[in-house]
C-alpha cells in the first residue's frame, strides 16, 4: 500500500488565511441553514472528531440562536475505523462515539473540517453503518481542498479551493485555544 | 486526554516489566473500548486481517471467553487451541507446537501455560507478539489491567487506594500481577492469609502481609479474594475447607471491618461458601461481573496495542 504521510508540522509555513474568525462564523451559519434548508427538521447533525464534531456544535448553536428548532447533535470517532490505523501513524487517540438517538430512517449530516481525500468520511460511513440504517447520508465540510482519493462529495461546503499534495489546510479552533481561523500552508524547502 | 499513547512494547508479558504511564494507557484504552460492548454492533474493523491464536495449555474459561470475544470484537481472525485437543498431548514441546503455529503467520499468540515464564520463552522463539494469559504461578497481566480498571473506575483513581488481597498468595499469579500494578500506580496492598500461603518475603514487593482477616480489613477500600487452588495442593497447607472458611472467608461481618463503600472483588472462579460468602459475593458491593466485562474491553486494548505495533516500524 502506498503512502501518503502528511507533511510534518515543523516543515509547514503559513501562506495565506482561508477565513478569519468572523468569515469562519459567517460560513458556518450558512452552511447551517442551507442543511434545515433542504432537510427541515429531519436533519441529524454528525461532526466527525476532532474538528467536525465541534464544528457541528457550533451550527446547532447557531441555529437555535437564528431561532430554529434544535435539531438532533452526535458525533463519531473514527480511529478504529481508518484504513490507514496501523501505517506510520503513532498510536492514535481513541475519541468516544456519541449518537444517543438513533440514527434509524433519520437524515445524518455528516460535518468535517477539511475534506480531502475522501478516506476520513468513508470511515465515517462505516461508523454511521455499525449503528443503524439512516435514511440519507449527507456531508457537509467548512472547506473542500480537492484531491479526492475515493468516489465522495460533499452536499454542503463552506469555502472551496484548489490544493496540491504539498499543501496543508489547518483549521484552528478556539476550543483548542487557538483563535477561529483557516490558513493554508505550505511545505518549507525541500 | 490528549497526546499520542505511549506503548512500545512488543509483547505483553507481566506486569512487573510496564511502567505507570503504560498501564494507565492501556486502562484508558480500555474505557473506549468499553462502549462496544453497548453498541448494536458490536464490533470493528480496526484488526481486520489480523490472526489472534488462543494457545490455552491450561484449563480456563473466563480468560480464553474474553480473548475470544476481545479478537472477534476487533474484527481479528481468532484461532483456539486447547490442552485436550492439541499436539502437546501428543509428547510436543511448547516450542515446537508454537514455532509450528507460528509458520501459520498469526499476528499476535495468546498463551495461558503452567509452567512460570512460559510466555517470555515463546518470545525467543517466535515472531508473533506474544501476550501472556496466565504462566504458573508468575503472573497474569490482564487480569491485574481488568481489576485496576475495575478499582479506578469506582474509586476515581488508583492512587492512594488500600487493596486487601486475601487467600492463596503463594499460588497466585493474579496476586503477583496485581501487587506489581498497584504498587506501581500507588496503591497500598496488604496480603492477607495463612502463613502457610503467604510466600516468605512477599515484603520486599512492597506489601504488608497479615496472617489474619480482619486487621487487613481495616479500612480497605478494595477487597481482593482468591481461591484455593487446590489443583496446587494448595490443600495440604490447612486443615480443611470448612476451617478455612471459618478463618478467612469474607461474610458481611468481616467486611463490615473495611471503609462502607469498599468494594469487593474476585478473579474467579469463586468457591461460595469457602473464601466468600454468597451473602458478599451477590451483595451490593460486589464488582465480580463488571470485572468480568471490563476484561474484554481491556483485552481488545491489549490486542489493539500489540496488533499495530509491527506495521507501525515498517
Amino acid at each position: 500500500m502506498k503512502l501518503r504521510p502528511a507533511p510534518p508540522e515543523s516543515n509547514l509555513v503559513e501562506r495565506s488565511e482561508i477565513l478569519d474568525g468572523v468569515g469562519m462564523a459567517r460560513v458556518l451559519r450558512r452552511v447551517a441553514f442551507e442543511i434545515v434548508e433542504r432537510n427541515g427538521h429531519d436533519a441529524y447533525f454528525v461532526g466527525i472528531r476532532t474538528g467536525g464534531a465541534w464544528l457541528a456544535e457550533r451550527m446547532v448553536k447557531l441555529l437555535v440562536e437564528g431561532g430554529e428548532q434544535r435539531p438532533d447533535l452526535g458525533a463519531v470517532d473514527i480511529t478504529l475505523y481508518r484504513d490507514d490505523v496501523f501505517h506510520g501513524l503513532p498510536k492514535p487517540e481513541i475519541g468516544q462515539t456519541d449518537l444517543k438517538k438513533s440514527i434509524d430512517g433519520r437524515t445524518v449530516v455528516l460535518v468535517d473540517d477539511v475534506l480531502y481525500t475522501g478516506r476520513t468520511v468513508r470511515a465515517a460511513m462505516d461508523v454511521l453503518a455499525d449503528y443503524g440504517r439512516p435514511r440519507a447520508v449527507q456531508l457537509a465540510v467548512l472547506v473542500d481542498r480537492g484531491r479526492r482519493e475515493l468516489p465522495i462529495q460533499p452536499d454542503f461546503v463552506g469555502v472551496r479551493m484548489q490544493t496540491t499534495a504539498e499543501h496543508s489546510v489547518r483549521v484552528m479552533f478556539g476550543e483548542r485555544g487557538e483563535p477561529d481561523r483557516v490558513v493554508l500552508r505550505e511545505r518549507s524547502g525541500p | 486526554m490528549t497526546g499520542a499513547h505511549a506503548f512500545t512494547q512488543k509483547h505483553l508479558l507481566g506486569m512487573e516489566h510496564l511502567s505507570a504511564g503504560e498501564i494507565t494507557t492501556i486502562l484508558d484504552l480500555g474505557e473506549h473500548f468499553l462502549q462496544i460492548a453497548d453498541r448494536p454492533i458490536k464490533k470493528v474493523p480496526t484488526l481486520r486481517g489480523k490472526t489472534v491464536i488462543n494457545l490455552f495449555l491450561e484449563p480456563s474459561t473466563r480468560t480464553r471467553t474474553s480473548f475470544e470475544i476481545a479478537a472477534k470484537r476487533l474484527s481479528a481472525d481468532g484461532v483456539n487451541f486447547s490442552a485436550s485437543s492439541s499436539s502437546t498431548t501428543k509428547g510436543e514441546t511448547l516450542i515446537d507446537t508454537a514455532t509450528n503455529l507460528d509458520a501459520m503467520s498469526p499476528d499476535i499468540v495468546v498463551l495461558r501455560h503452567a509452567q512460570a515464564g512460559a510466555a517470555h520463552l515463546l518470545t525467543k522463539h517466535i515472531k508473533a507478539a506474544v501476550v501472556n494469559a496466565g504462566d504458573g504461578q508468575h503472573e497474569h497481566p490482564t487480569q491485574a489491567l481488568l481489576d485496576a480498571s475495575t478499582m479506578r473506575a469506582h474509586k476515581g483513581k488508583i492512587e492512594g487506594l488500600t487493596v486487601v488481597i486475601c487467600g492463596d498468595i503463594d499460588h497466585s499469579r493474579v496476586a503477583r500481577s496485581n501487587i506489581f500494578a498497584l504498587r506501581k500506580l500507588g496503591a497500598r496492598v496488604r496480603v492477607a492469609g495463612p502463613r502457610s500461603l503467604l510466600p516468605l518475603g512477599i515484603e520486599s514487593l512492597g506489601v504488608e502481609a497479615f496472617d489474619r482477616i480482619e486487621p487487613a480489613l481495616e479500612d480497605a477500600d478494595v477487597v481482593m479474594m482468591l481461591r484455593i487452588q487446590l489443583e496446587r495442593k494448595a490443600g495440604s497447607r490447612f486443615p480443611n475447607t470448612r476451617e478455612y472458611a471459618r478463618v478467612f472467608g469474607l461474610n458481611a461481618r468481616r467486611l463490615a471491618l473495611a471503609k462502607p463503600d469498599a468494594i469487593v472483588m474476585h478473579p474467579g472462579p469463586m468457591n461460595r461458601g469457602v473464601e466468600i460468602s454468597p451473602e458478599v459475593a451477590d451483595g451490593p458491593r460486589s464488582v465480580v461481573l463488571e470485572q468480568v466485562s471490563r476484561g474484554v474491553a481491556i483485552r481488545m486494548a491489549v490486542l489493539y496495542l500489540l496488533g499495530g505495533g509491527s506495521d507501525a516500524t515498517e
